[in-house]
């Protein structure tokens, strides 16, 4: 699948063409729960990416010895791995870090991203590739979650990085930093990042379907209005 | 059927299966309704607060129009301003803040109900929420301490500084006759009881809503507080109930259309708004209860869609098929 001329592609895919969170809409749990403030995206990212390449290179090793019936178990079990090594590490040199993480730097082991690349790409291709496509993956993360920490900091806290932007005159609002606010500045990255896409001639992200809907058993419809067209369903 | 139901937006209405039952309304039209039952309780609340009150009815009001002009420009459509629907929205929600909110947080509560509520959904008919009351608790959330600063009526006339009044939900003491007059502190469209309720009967008589969800919403609320061991008409005339039950949970877009679904929508909204009120932290539910009832809106309609004429349900046409066999 990987000659030499598409390893620049399967770095870069990771950056926006496959942004994991905006595009694959992978690793949402942590996007939303860890980004009130741009320091906490560049943790989060970083220690995801660490975790990603490792298990990209272990599983990519290792894809021709796992029996195929028990490769989730066998995911983990390698991801979990990493991830308490990466966890032993955040505790001991960045302590404020892994506060402000907290739970979610273990979660990192059911991280979707990372099982997804495991499952997608990883247990098919060769290292090399495996190494290229965890670190673009890793970098699209970081970065997302970066911009949209610094978003919600920016308008919730009012600062960037911790430094004061607009707290020295105006109320911060603070739902941008509270869950609801989450919400809507990952929907509206999620527009903007289609809509950009859609520009540059790619199909905007099909939903799963009604397999993938939790209102599918109330719903009753046989299709699914909001999953056919870009207009989406006049549900309401 | 129904006459609500054909109340649509003509544009909407292009093939249609019976009843072929039209109704002359426009949506221009329903919303002059609104804004002509909105006037006795937005004047009132001017009177009562003075002209700071009418400033930030105004910059709600313009900020919405400019929002919703913006996003019509930026989608490339034809500018919906015509349809007075960003007008009401934008007084609805004035009329739903404190007096002395800050001008420019009034306005960002503008900007958040046209932009993020209403036109990122697709504009009026397809906000799965009502953008005022959506505007106002984004504002909640946000600027907590001055979204609660109440101020006394009639204070702008001592020209001192504001003194802060307890809302009488959060316990200051109120008569029912104040309460029904609207001399008591709160945001600066919900306080005056007597014009809510013209201007509910206005709305009622042009038969622009019916009756059933505010009826529902306010006696479930007060038939909850009785049991709960407080003065049911007191809980009914208090905080934003009957400004959220007879101009928030009759919005055509956001709530069900059908009796059946309003009278569960009204019920919903009142158990939700009396439960907050007697065992949540905050003082007041109605706002949050309404958008809760919204977001289970399409839920209602399909449980308590009508059944079209002649059809059979489907259980019964299982067994007829089986006793063919």
């Amino acid at each position: 699948m990987a000659d030499k001329k598409n390893y620049g592609q399967i770095f870069s895919k990771g950056l926006v063409k496959e942004n994991p969170v905006l595009r694959l809409v992978l690793g949402t749990c942590p996007t939303l729960a860890v980004t009130t403030a741009a320091v906490n995206g560049i943790g989060m990212g970083v220690a995801a990416t660490v975790v990603l390449l490792g298990s990209n290179i272990v599983i990519s090793l290792l894809r021709r010895v796992i029996p195929d019936r028990v490769r989730i178990p066998a995911y983990i079990t390698i991801i979990a791995g990493f991830v308490t090594i990466v966890q032993m590490l955040v505790k001991a040199f960045a302590p404020a870090i892994d506060t402000a993480l907290g739970i979610y730097l273990p979660l990192i082991v059911v991280n979707c991203i990372i099982l997804a690349r495991a499952e997608m790409f990883a247990s098919k291709n060769t290292v090399l590739p495996s190494i290229l496509d965890a670190l673009g993956m890793g970098a699209g993360f970081t970065a997302t979650l970066v911009l949209m920490g610094a978003i919600r900091e920016l308008i919730g806290a009012g600062t960037v990085f911790s430094l004061p932007v607009t707290s020295a005159f105006m109320d911060p609002m603070l739902i941008a930093i509270l869950p609801p606010g989450g919400f809507f500045v990952f929907g509206i990255l999620v527009a903007l990042a289609n809509k950009l896409a859609k520009r540059a001639g790619k199909k905007p992200v099909r939903s799963l379907g009604c397999a993938g809907c939790p209102s599918a058993a109330a719903c009753g419809q046989k299709e699914c209005p909001s999953a056919d067209g870009e207009e989406g369903g006049d549900v309401a | 059927m129904s006459q609500e139901i054909t109340r649509v937006p003509k544009e909407n209405v292009i093939v249609s299966s019976s009843p072929h039952l039209r109704h002359e309304d426009s949506t221009r039209g329903i919303m002059l309704d609104v804004l002509i039952a909105l006037a006795p309780a937005a004047v009132a609340g001017i009177v009562l607060f003075g002209l700071r009150a009418a400033a930030v009815l105004a910059v709600t009001i313009v900020s919405a129009l400019v929002c919703e002009w913006l996003c019509c420009k930026i989608r490339k459509i034809p500018n919906t301003l015509g349809d007075l629907s960003a007008v009401v929205t934008g007084l609805l929600l004035g009329m739903n803040l404190p007096v002395g909110l800050p001008l420019w947080m009034a306005a960002i509560g503008s900007g958040v109900a046209i932009v993020i509520v209403k036109q990122m959904f697709g504009g009026l008919g397809h906000n799965f929420a009502n953008p005022a009351i959506t505007g106002r608790i984004v504002l909640m959330v946000s600027f907590p301490t001055a979204m609660t600063t109440w101020v006394k009526p009639f204070d702008w006339m001592n020209k001192t500084d504001a003194v802060a009044a307890a809302t009488p939900l959060a316990g200051s003491e109120t008569t029912l006759r104040q309460l029904f007059l609207g001399l008591r502190g709160g945001c600066i469209g919900e306080v005056c009881a007597a014009a809510l309720l013209v201007g509910g009967i206005y709305l009622l008589l042009r038969r622009v809503i019916t009756p059933t969800a505010p009826l529902a919403f306010i006696l479930t609320v007060g038939g909850m507080m009785w049991i709960f061991g407080e003065n049911p008409l007191y809980q009914m005339m208090s905080g934003g109930l009957l400004l959220g039950a007879i101009f928030m949970a009759t919005d055509y877009v956001t709530s069900p259309s059908g009796f059946k679904g309003q009278l569960i929508f009204g019920v919903g909204c009142g158990l939700i708004t009396a439960v907050i009120r007697h065992f949540g932290s905050l003082p007041e539910g109605v706002s949050y209860s309404i958008l809760l009832m919204n977001i289970l809106t399409p839920y209602i309609n399909r449980l308590t869609a009508p059944k079209p004429f002649g059809t059979v349900k489907e259980k019964k046409r299982k067994e007829a098929a089986g006793n063919a066999k």
